[in-house]
C-alpha cells in the first residue's frame, strides 16, 4: 500500500486535484482511500457526490471513543473509501490536535489493515504545515510520499518551499520523501518552465502540469470529478495522466529547500523573461 | 547521599533545568482564589492538573483544598473547552453553591486558545450563573512565569472583576471612622495575613486585605466538613476597594500588577514595597501605613520592635557572618536577604526559578556592599542543582527554602530552615507568621535554634556550654 500526502498553499486546488487523481487511479483498478485532513471536511465532496459525510471527530465527540469504522468511512466513486477528519468551528479549539486525534483513531480502528486490500491512501491536508498537527500525516512513517500542489504564483511557490522545510524535518526520522510538484496552472507567464526550474532546485520533478480548464469548475458544480462527470473531456485525460505518473513514479527525494532570495531570483528570471 | 550525582564543577547550562525552584502558575491562582469568601477555584483543563495543584496545596496546609475542573478529554482539546466549562458552571452552582467561581486556565486550554471571557458571557446569557454569583478568570499557562505569576494574575483579576469606581458618598461614610487602606499582602501564609490585619488594626486603620486566606487554609477543626470555611474576603468588601485612600502592595512580583490595575481603574494611589519580613522592611511597611492613613504608630508596636532589636543585639555573636544559601520566590528572597543583612549575616547564594529580570537589581540593592561577593540568579537555570553545586564548592552555615531543600541539607550536613512554598513535612508555617516584628522574632528564634543546636551537637566535651 502506498501512502500519499498532498500539501500546498490554501486555495491552490489540493482537494480538487486529489479527488480527480484518485478517480483516475480507481478507474485504473486501484483501491484507494482518501482521508481529508481539513476541519472544513470538504476533501471528499466530489467522490461522494456531496457533503454527506459524518466526520471522525464529530463521531468521536458524539459517541465517545467507541467509534465504528463504518460510521466514518463511506464508499464513493468506483469504490473509493472516503474519510473526513473534520474539526472545530473556526476560531475555537485546535484543528491541529484534531488531525492527530483523527489519524491515530483511524489507525486504531484498523482503517489501513491488510484485509482492506488498499493500494493507496491519500491524505489531503489543509494548507501549509502550520503546526505539529498538520504534520501528523507525514510523521512516524504514516504517509511515505508527498506531492505538493503549486502554481507559478509567488505565494504558492513560497508555500511549496516552506512545506519542503517541513518534509526535511520528518524525512530523516520518519522516512517520508517528496514525490514531486503538481503544477495546477493559474496561467501565469512561463509557468511550466518556472515550476520545472523550482522542482530542479528542490531536487525533485514537476510530475505533471495540469492546465486550467473550466470543466473542473463545471464538474464541481455537479459535485463530481471531471472523470465522472465528463469522462471524454480533455481535462479528464490530464488527471488520468497525472494518476498514471504517480502510479509509475520512482523518484522520491529529500528536498533541498531554497533560500528566500533564491526563490525571488527564480521568479524574476522567469517572470520577466515573458 | 541522595544527590551524590551532583558534580562539584559548575558548567554552563542553557537548556536544562534540574530540580527547578518554582512550580506551576495555576497553584498560585488557586491559592489566591481561596482568599475570597465562598469561592471555588476552577481549573480549566485536564483533571491531572487540578489534582496536582490541589494536592500540593493540601499537603502544604494539611487542609482539604476544594477545586473543580473542566475535565478535558481528547474531544475538548480538539473542539475547545467551551461546552466543558458551561457544563462545569451549571453543575458547580447547582451542587456546591459557591458565591464566586474563579476560573484559571492550564497549559492545554491556553495552547488551544480558549477565550474564557467569551465563555463566561455565554454562561451568563444562558442563565448558568445565578443572580448575585460571579465567575472571574485568570490566564495561567505554566510555560510562562511561575506559581507567583499565577497568584499575581488572579489577584489582578479580583480588581478587574470586582472593583467599582469610587462612590463619593460611600467613601465619606466608609472613611467616617478609621482611615481606609487596601493592603495586598502578596503570597504569604494565612498567619501572615492575620498578622498584617493585626498590625493595621493596632494602628487604627480599616484595612481591606485581599486575598485573605485566613480562616480558610488554616480553618479550625469544627467536626463538620465545610466546603467553604468561614474566612476570606467577601465580594461586597472587594467591591469597595476603590474607596480606599491608597493601596499598599507587599511584594512587587506578587502584588504590583493588582495595585497598579486598581490605580488605573479607580484612581486609588498605590505604594508597592518589599514584603515586611525582618526589621527594616517592617519599619517601612509600618511607616507607609502611618503616612497613608495619617495615623500614629502605637506604643504596643514600638514595644514589639524593641523586643526584636533586643534579641538581635543579645544574640549577635551567634549570627555574625554566618553564610546563608536561600532559594524560593523573589519577594520572600529579597526581604529575607535584607533581614539577614540587618542581622550581620552573610547571604551568599540566592536562586529563584521565577523568571524576573528585576530580581537581580532588587537583590543587589538588598545586599548593598556585599552584592559583588554573593552569587544570585533567576530564571530557568537558577535551579536547586546549581545551588547545591555552589554549596559543594564552598559550604554554608544555613540553608533557607522550601521542603525540597531537605535533600541538599542532609547531603551537605547543613542546618535547614523551612520557609516558603511548599513546606510539606512540617507544620507551623500555617499558624505562625514570619511578617512583622513578631514574625521577624520567630524567624530569629528558628535560626538561633538551628545554630545553637548545631553548636551543642558538635561541641567537644570540654567546651559543651550550659549557658549560651
Amino acid at each position: 500500500m502506498r501512502k500519499v500526502a498532498i500539501y500546498g498553499k490554501g486555495g491552490i486546488g489540493k482537494s480538487t486535484t486529489t479527488q480527480n487523481t484518485v478517480a483516475g487511479l480507481s478507474e485504473q483498478g486501484k483501491k484507494v482511500m482518501v482521508v481529508g485532513c481539513d476541519p472544513k471536511a470538504d476533501s471528499t465532496r466530489l467522490l461522494l457526490g456531496g457533503l454527506a459525510q459524518k466526520t471522525v471527530l464529530d463521531t468521536l465527540r458524539e459517541e465517545g471513543e467507541d467509534v465504528d469504522l463504518d460510521d466514518v468511512c463511506k464508499p464513493g466513486f468506483r469504490g473509493t473509501l472516503c474519510v473526513e477528519s473534520g474539526g472545530p468551528e473556526p476560531g475555537v479549539g485546535c484543528a491541529g490536535r484534531g488531525i492527530i486525534t483523527s489519524v491515530n483513531l483511524l489507525e486504531q480502528l484498523g482503517a489501513y489493515q491488510e484485509d482492506k486490500n488498499l493500494d493507496y491512501v491519500f491524505y489531503d491536508v489543509l494548507g501549509d504545515v502550520v503546526c505539529g498537527g498538520f504534520a501528523m500525516p507525514i510523521r512516524e512513517g504514516k504517509a511515505t510520499e508527498i506531492y505538493i500542489v503549486v502554481s507559478g504564483e509567488m505565494m504558492a511557490m513560497y508555500a511549496a518551499n516552506n512545506i519542503c522545510k517541513g518534509i526535511v524535518k520528518f524525512a530523516e526520522a520518519g522516512g517520508v520523501r517528496l514525490g514531486g510538484l503538481i503544477c495546477n496552472s493559474r496561467k501565469v507567464d512561463n509557468e511550466a518552465e518556472m515550476i520545472g526550474a523550482l522542482a530542479d532546485e528542490l531536487g525533485t520533478q514537476m510530475i505533471h502540469f495540469v492546465p486550467r480548464d473550466n470543466d473542473v469548475q463545471r464538474a464541481e458544480i455537479n459535485r463530481k470529478t471531471v472523470i465522472e462527470w465528463k469522462p471524454e473531456a480533455p481535462q479528464a485525460d490530464q488527471y488520468r495522466h497525472l494518476a498514471r505518473s504517480i502510479d509509475e513514479n520512482d523518484m522520491f527525494v529529500i528536498p533541498k529547500p531554497l533560500k528566500v532570495d533564491r526563490l525571488e531570483t527564480l521568479l524574476l528570471d522567469y517572470g520577466l523573461a515573458a | 547521599m541522595l544527590l551524590r550525582h551532583t558534580p562539584t564543577e559548575v558548567s554552563e547550562r542553557r537548556s536544562l533545568t534540574i530540580n527547578p525552584a518554582k512550580t506551576c502558575q495555576p497553584i498560585g491562582a488557586m491559592y489566591a482564589a481561596l482568599g475570597i469568601r465562598d469561592c471555588l477555584p476552577h481549573s480549566h483543563g485536564s483533571q491531572g492538573c487540578c489534582s496536582y495543584h490541589r494536592s500540593t496545596l493540601t499537603r502544604h496546609y494539611k487542609e482539604p483544598v476544594m477545586a473543580s475542573t473542566s475535565s478535558f478529554t481528547e474531544g475538548a482539546s480538539v473542539f475547545g473547552g467551551q461546552s466543558n466549562l458551561l457544563q462545569s458552571l451549571e453543575t458547580i452552582f447547582s451542587v456546591y453553591k459557591p458565591r464566586v467561581v474563579a476560573v484559571h486556565t492550564t497549559c492545554l486550554s491556553e495552547t488551544i486558545g480558549d477565550d474564557i471571557p467569551q465563555i463566561i458571557a455565554k454562561a451568563k446569557e444562558e442563565g448558568k450563573i445565578p443572580d448575585g454569583a460571579f465567575v472571574i478568570h485568570a490566564n495561567t499557562p505554566s510555560y510562562v512565569g511561575s506559581h507567583v505569576t499565577g497568584f499575581s494574575t488572579m489577584v489582578k483579576s479580583m480588581v478587574d472583576y470586582f472593583a467599582e469606581p469610587k462612590a463619593p458618598t460611600r467613601a465619606v461614610v466608609a472613611d467616617a471612622g478609621a482611615p481606609r487602606l487596601n493592603i495586598i499582602p502578596g503570597w504569604v501564609e494565612p498567619a501572615d495575613m492575620r498578622e498584617i490585619k493585626r498590625i493595621a488594626t493596632a494602628m487604627g486603620i480599616q484595612a481591606l486585605v485581599f486575598p485573605d486566606t485566613s480562616g480558610i487554609t488554616d480553618a479550625p477543626f469544627s467536626g463538620r466538613a465545610e466546603m467553604f470555611p468561614a474566612g476570606g474576603v467577601s465580594v461586597e468588601a472587594l467591591a469597595t476597594m476603590g474607596d480606599a485612600r491608597a493601596t499598599v502592595a507587599l511584594g512587587p512580583t506578587a502584588s504590583a500588577a493588582a495595585a497598579s490595575a486598581l490605580e488605573l481603574k479607580c484612581d486609588v494611589p498605590h505604594e508597592t514595597m518589599e514584603l515586611p519580613i525582618g526589621l527594616s522592611a517592617t519599619d517601612r511597611f509600618v511607616d507607609a501605613l502611618r503616612r497613608r492613613g495619617g495615623v500614629q504608630v502605637p506604643a504596643a508596636l514600638e514595644e514589639e520592635r524593641g523586643q526584636l532589636l533586643d534579641v538581635m543585639s543579645d544574640m549577635h555573636q551567634y549570627l555574625y557572618q554566618k553564610r546563608v544559601a536561600l532559594f524560593g520566590d523573589p519577594d520572600q528572597l529579597v526581604a529575607l536577604t535584607e533581614f539577614l543583612m540587618d542581622l550581620d549575616m552573610d547571604p551568599v547564594y540566592i536562586v529563584t526559578g521565577t523568571p524576573t529580570k528585576k530580581f537581580e537589581d532588587r537583590i543587589r540593592h538588598a545586599l548593598k556592599d556585599r552584592a559583588d561577593r554573593a552569587k544570585f540568579k533567576q530564571g530557568a537555570t537558577a535551579d536547586m542543582f546549581l545551588l547545591h553545586q555552589w554549596i559543594k564548592n564552598e559550604s554554608v552555615d544555613l540553608l533557607i527554602g522550601n521542603t525540597y531543600g531537605k535533600y541538599i541539607a542532609r547531603d551537605e550536613d547543613v542546618p535547614f530552615l523551612r520557609l516558603g512554598f511548599p513546606v510539606l513535612d512540617r507544620i507551623g508555617h500555617v499558624y505562625f507568621p514570619t511578617v512583622g516584628y513578631r514574625g521577624a522574632l520567630r524567624l530569629l528564634e528558628k535560626m538561633l535554634d538551628l545554630f545553637l543546636d548545631r553548636q551543642d551537637r558538635d561541641a567537644p566535651e570540654e567546651s559543651f556550654e550550659l549557658v549560651m
